[in-house]
């Protein structure tokens, strides 16, 4: 049977290329790259060329990027490196008034990636930061007046994703950026500068990451998202942003994160990025905007009651998601995957939690209309073959579990009136 | 993650369908945890066995765990008296299924509460 990848927002399979590049950093070229040695300077200098690349994709100075395991380990660095140096300025600058500290605010939105959300909370939890979540719209965008008015004097961070992981939803990443740009310049140069980041893990295959065009003091990524390995991430640092690190150990990453560096993965992000402004790579962005929208306007068209989850227009070129009425979303997975179809949903079944995608919750939706969600992400190996497979295996799928639901859930609701 | 007799049942589930003017019928589960299942029965009286399911089927809305279940229910509840039907648990149809993934053992096992609150309608109506 004839296996078709459209999770692609899961992973992304190691480009041949970014692969080549990193197999030489296993066995031959192994130096840890802190040694001194020809072999340590050989693992540094890959190290070096990576950063490079990394750095010159986001418009960023070298010294700027740090590199780390992945977007989770890189978000989790924001949210506590950020309030940690907060409490350590503090504590340094005025001891006299330590015992009565003003915990510090940070705003994010309430349909963050996990790693950024629960951060959040453990802070919250811990009394370290109060935090302010805000919701999207229907659409699955945030206003940017809207973390303007949750803008408070104590506020330290704002932490808004570029692009949402499950409906693909485009947040005004630059416009937010201008606004605390605006707000920073205002302060008097004795404040705690307010800082902004933005997860862009989701963005950076088919959006512009430069990080003074975005306004961004901060900026997470993963290379596994990208046709890299996974394991492996980056996280941009603007120039004197205020920021301690989380992991202790060696003085790896100009003391910003301890742990021998991954080399290979490390190179394999260098390589990744560096192929995604190429023309080849640009052309496949429209190829699969074009069957994107093929796959949207078909399932709309052809299978009843569907709705699409988020914005058509603000969106990455890669994400589809529906609901489908009267289905749900784990048995839906199911009967795709037996048709060589992998796909993912929101549904609470798929994730081992008791409630559906606090993402598509966050746009106002019902519980059920949640867990009858499918995500399906293109690739650059996406052709229209498979979209075709898809829509007309779908199609079939959903007859026959909304057959097996027949009106289960209006006679549940009938029942409780 | 599924047993094949979960996914034997899931793809081609037994008794699906509606039974028009049931002699009882029960709703459980809740849209908000994604399941939502409906078992309808008839019953017959058996000169020697007493009452009897005669027929049963299923209406089911959520995960694959849910619909195997379901299926393997009306299975077990065929044939039977309503008070051995009554004794049916989670954990036969559970074990009927070879297993259930842990997490599902709890959510989507709702097959028996289904079975039971068909044959207490039933009851009720009488």
């Amino acid at each position: 049977m004839k296996q078709i990848y459209l999770d692609h927002g899961a992973t992304t399979p190691v480009d041949k290329k970014v692969l080549a590049s990193m197999l030489p950093y296993f066995s031959e070229k192994y130096g840890n790259a802190m040694s001194l040695h020809e072999f340590g300077n050989e693992a540094n200098k890959a190290l070096e060329k990576a950063r490079k690349s990394a750095a010159d994709f986001f418009g960023a100075d070298k010294e700027e990027i740090i590199f780390t395991s992945g977007a989770t380990e890189s978000n989790n660095l924001v949210v506590k490196g950020v309030l940690r140096a907060y409490y350590d300025n503090i504590r340094s600058n005025l001891p006299k008034i330590s015992s009565n500290l003003r915990v510090p605010h940070i705003i994010t939105t309430a349909f963050e990636h996990h790693c950024v959300l629960d951060a959040c909370k453990a802070a919250q939890k811990e009394n370290l930061a109060e935090v302010t979540f805000i919701k999207p719209n229907k659409e699955g965008i945030i206003f940017t007046e809207d973390v303007k008015k949750a803008i408070k004097p104590n506020t330290i961070l704002v932490s808004v994703m570029y692009v949402n992981n499950e409906i693909g939803t485009v947040q005004p990443i630059a416009e937010i950026g201008k606004l605390i740009k605006n707000y920073n310049s205002k302060l008097p140069i004795t404040n705690y500068k307010l800082l902004f980041h933005t997860d862009a893990t989701q963005a950076i295959n088919y959006f512009n990451c430069n990080v003074n065009k975005l306004g961004v003091d901060l900026l997470s990524m993963s290379a596994h998202k990208i046709y890299g390995p996974k394991g492996v991430g980056a996280l941009y640092i603007r120039k004197g942003t205020a920021i301690k690190q989380v992991m202790d150990g060696g003085g790896q990453e100009g003391g910003k994160r301890a742990g021998t560096h991954n080399v290979p993965g490390i190179v394999g992000l260098g390589t990744a990025i560096s192929m995604i402004n190429d023309q080849g790579t640009k052309n496949k962005k429209n190829e699969i905007l074009k069957l994107r929208n093929y796959l949207i306007d078909k399932i709309l068209k052809e299978i009843p009651k569907t709705r699409l989850n988020g914005s058509k227009i603000k969106r990455s070129p890669n994400n589809a998601n529906f609901s489908f009425q009267n289905v749900e979303g784990e048995s839906l997975l199911i009967m795709l995957d037996a048709e060589g179809i992998a796909a993912s949903t929101g549904s609470a079944c798929s994730s081992g939690s008791l409630s559906p995608s606090h993402v598509l919750l966050s746009l106002g939706m019902k519980a059920e209309e949640a867990h009858g969600s499918l995500r399906l992400t293109l690739g650059k190996n996406t052709t229209k073959k498979e979209i075709e497979y898809t829509i007309s295996k779908l199609k079939n799928i959903i007859e026959k579990l909304r057959k097996v639901s027949g009106n289960v859930l209006g006679d549940y609701y009938q029942a409780k009136k | 993650m599924y047993s094949k007799k979960v996914l034997e049942h899931f793809t081609r589930p037994h008794n699906q369908g509606v039974i028009k003017k049931a002699d009882g019928v029960g709703i459980v589960g809740n849209p908000t945890c994604g399941d939502l299942m409906k078992i309808y029965i008839r019953v017959k009286k058996d000169k020697t066995k007493g009452e009897v399911i005669n027929d049963i089927k299923f209406e089911t809305l959520g995960c694959a765990s849910a619909i195997a279940t379901s299926s393997m229910i009306t299975d077990l509840a065929k044939g039977r008296t309503l008070h051995e039907a009554m004794k049916i648990s989670r954990d036969d149809v559970a074990d009927a299924l070879e297993g259930l993934p842990p997490i599902k053992m709890h959510c989507s096992n709702l097959a028996a509460d289904g079975l039971h609150a068909a044959i207490k309608d039933y009851k009720n109506k009488k």
